[in-house]
């Protein structure tokens, strides 16, 4: 009897438990979603009563602030999103290539300096990117590419993301070694290794490499403002950003719809790859 | 030689096949492979020695540069603005990076164990740290927190007046720090990571033998987390000193108000590209090359003290 009693009250107590966690978990995705509901809802109200109506329901759906905005600024926002769209492939193409090449050599490659030259490839990992910024701009400047976006695409062909080196360096050591071995006693060259048995095996890895390039070249500000002054250039941060001068009530709702619009692709990105990602951030901290 | 045909017992038991497979040849080839890696090596180094001369002049972008020793230096030492963002970004990340790590850790815990819908849970906290350092995040924020905003109308309901979050010097940076807190996703992810690699069995160990959940988690989780919590320490403080993006959107630029805003590599990128002082602003970022340094060293000291290893 004793032991049938202190075990209902076990499994009361655990369920009640459970209850409280769900509860406690449901309250903090509460709180992480509702500044993005809020942000999808107050695009479809009209401006005069973003700050009047507080329900996350809109009354009546208005796209008219899409509309509108989408030409509120100099050009459509589709000049903004085509210029985007280009840098981010570009980037995306130069860490595959760059640091796949960079990572098959520091993984496998026997050559003299190879665990210096990773050592220093870790070591930028820490380096604040602020204290190369001036002379890298002057260099820009003198080869005449600012207001071009070879400052922005050409440093991801040369393979300085040390992250993706280290992710792709982790990623291949983890590879059966026997692979390269068969393929070099059937007579493959070590590019021919390389190529056509690492590369095909590494995918997992450049999906996490492109989605994070996706993600951080989409948001980045600093480099854009930087070197992009004219507006047909303008990356979507950059065209985003010029909402802020607008602080005319009617403009809100505008905003908040062109925010959106450049939120949805790393939305959008995020719950096509979240394996990808989550796999990528976790090796990283564990290794 | 004996070495190494010990290590590989292949190559031992059969002594038929050649020599060479014992152990990778050495290959040029791999100078190729990290070609472009090596341009881009000294498009860092370079830049890191240019900088550094750079700070010692008075280097405007259109005369020569004149060395004038430790000038700049001096007169950081003399300029409230620079006082005021070390201030600012002080605040900032010795506030934002324990409350968001506390945060990580804690929701991890909740999470870890199997509590079922973890995969929607997971995404749900793990997506703002994907969108928070964006310009279109940091301007949803600043209508969340302004006057007839969200927040101060969820304050309103228990009778606290609107206080004016954006447009008041006292309340700014808090504004940016809950949104620091509200990114605490992306260390959440390693921390859960790294939960899931202790063995249950130690809990339940730990269980028989009388411990609360409480010193369980002091005895068992911290100690063996405790690497990771380093690695999530040194990683979320490097790049907290480092913010620009949520000063400068919120501000609109200026810093503001009252330089509240002001944040290192805001008042550094102001003072390079602004006014074209990129001596001055090269001494700025060795300045805070120097403190990241010294921070981080001063971790990896004390991180004998509460970092277990496990062997």
């Amino acid at each position: 009897m004793t032991t049938d009693e202190s075990y209902l009250e076990r499994v009361g107590n655990s369920r009640r438990k459970r209850f409280t966690k769900h509860l406690l978990l449901c309250l903090v995705s509460i709180v992480m979603l509702y500044p993005l509901l809020w942000l999808v809802s107050s695009s479809l109200k009209p401006s005069g009563i973003v700050f009047k109506d507080l329900s996350l329901w809109p009354a009546e759906w208005d796209f008219s602030n899409y509309t509108e905005g989408w030409t509120a600024l100099q050009f459509p926002f589709d000049l903004y999103l085509v210029n985007s769209v280009v840098i981010v492939v570009l980037s995306i193409i130069g860490n595959l290539l760059s640091c796949s090449l960079a990572a098959y050599a520091f993984a496998r490659l026997n050559f003299r300096g190879r665990k210096l030259f990773f050592a220093l490839t870790l070591g930028t990992m820490m380096l604040p990117g602020h204290v190369l910024l001036v002379p890298q701009y002057i260099v820009f400047a003198k080869l005449g590419w600012l207001n071009t976006y070879f400052p922005l695409i050409v440093p991801n062909f040369l393979a300085t993301s040390a992250f993706y080196i280290f992710l792709m360096v982790q990623f291949i050591r983890s590879l059966p070694k026997e692979l390269d071995e068969a393929a070099r006693i059937d007579g493959a060259g070590t590019f021919r290794i390389f190529w056509s048995v690492i590369l095909p095996l590494c995918k997992p890895a450049f999906a996490t490499t492109a989605i994070f390039t996706f993600i951080s070249t989409w948001n980045e500000f600093f480099s854009p403002l930087l070197y992009l002054t004219e507006q047909e250039l303008y990356t979507v941060p950059l065209a985003v950003r010029q909402f802020i001068d607008s602080e005319g009530q009617s403009q809100w709702g505008q905003m908040f719809a062109m925010s959106f619009v450049s939120l949805a692709p790393v939305i959008g990105f995020f719950i096509a790859g979240q394996k990808y990602l989550v796999k990528g951030i976790a090796t990283t901290g564990l290794k | 030689m004996t070495l190494t045909s010990v290590k590989d017992p292949a190559v031992s038991e059969a002594p038929v096949s050649p020599p060479k497979a014992a152990k990778p040849p050495q290959d040029r080839s791999g100078y190729l492979f990290i070609l472009p890696w090596f341009i881009g090596m000294a498009f860092t180094i370079i830049p890191f020695f240019a900088s550094l001369y750079l700070a010692f002049t008075d280097y405007n972008l259109l005369n020569v540069p004149n060395w004038i020793g430790l000038e700049n230096f001096a007169e950081m030492f003399s300029d409230d603005t620079w006082w005021q963002s070390v201030k600012v970004t002080f605040i900032y990340t010795f506030v934002s990076v324990p409350l968001s790590l506390a945060a990580a850790l804690g929701v991890a815990m909740l999470l870890n164990r199997g509590v079922r819908g973890l995969p929607v849970y997971r995404a749900i906290f793990y997506l703002p740290s994907l969108l928070g350092g964006s310009v279109a995040l940091v301007l949803l924020w600043r209508y969340i927190f302004g006057l007839n905003g969200i927040v101060n109308a969820f304050l309103g309901f228990f009778g606290i007046d609107k206080i004016s979050w954006t447009s008041d010097p006292d309340h700014a940076l808090t504004t940016l720090i809950i949104l620091h807190i509200w990114t605490f996703g992306s260390p959440m992810v390693i921390f859960l990571a790294g939960l899931k690699q202790i063995p249950s069995m130690y809990y339940e160990a730990a269980a028989i033998d009388g411990a609360n959940k409480w010193q369980q988690f002091r005895k068992i989780t911290l100690p063996l987390l405790s690497p990771i919590i380093f690695f999530n320490l040194i990683q979320s403080l490097i790049s907290s000193f480092q913010t620009f993006t949520q000063g400068f959107i919120f501000s609109g630029g200026k810093g503001g108000p009252a330089n509240s805003t002001m944040f290192y590599n805001l008042y550094l990128y102001k003072q390079g590209f602004e006014q074209f002082h990129m001596g001055y602003a090269s001494a700025m970022a060795w300045m805070l090359l120097i403190i990241i340094a010294a921070f981080t060293g001063l971790n990896f000291l004390l991180a004998k003290r509460w970092v277990h290893y496990d062997n």
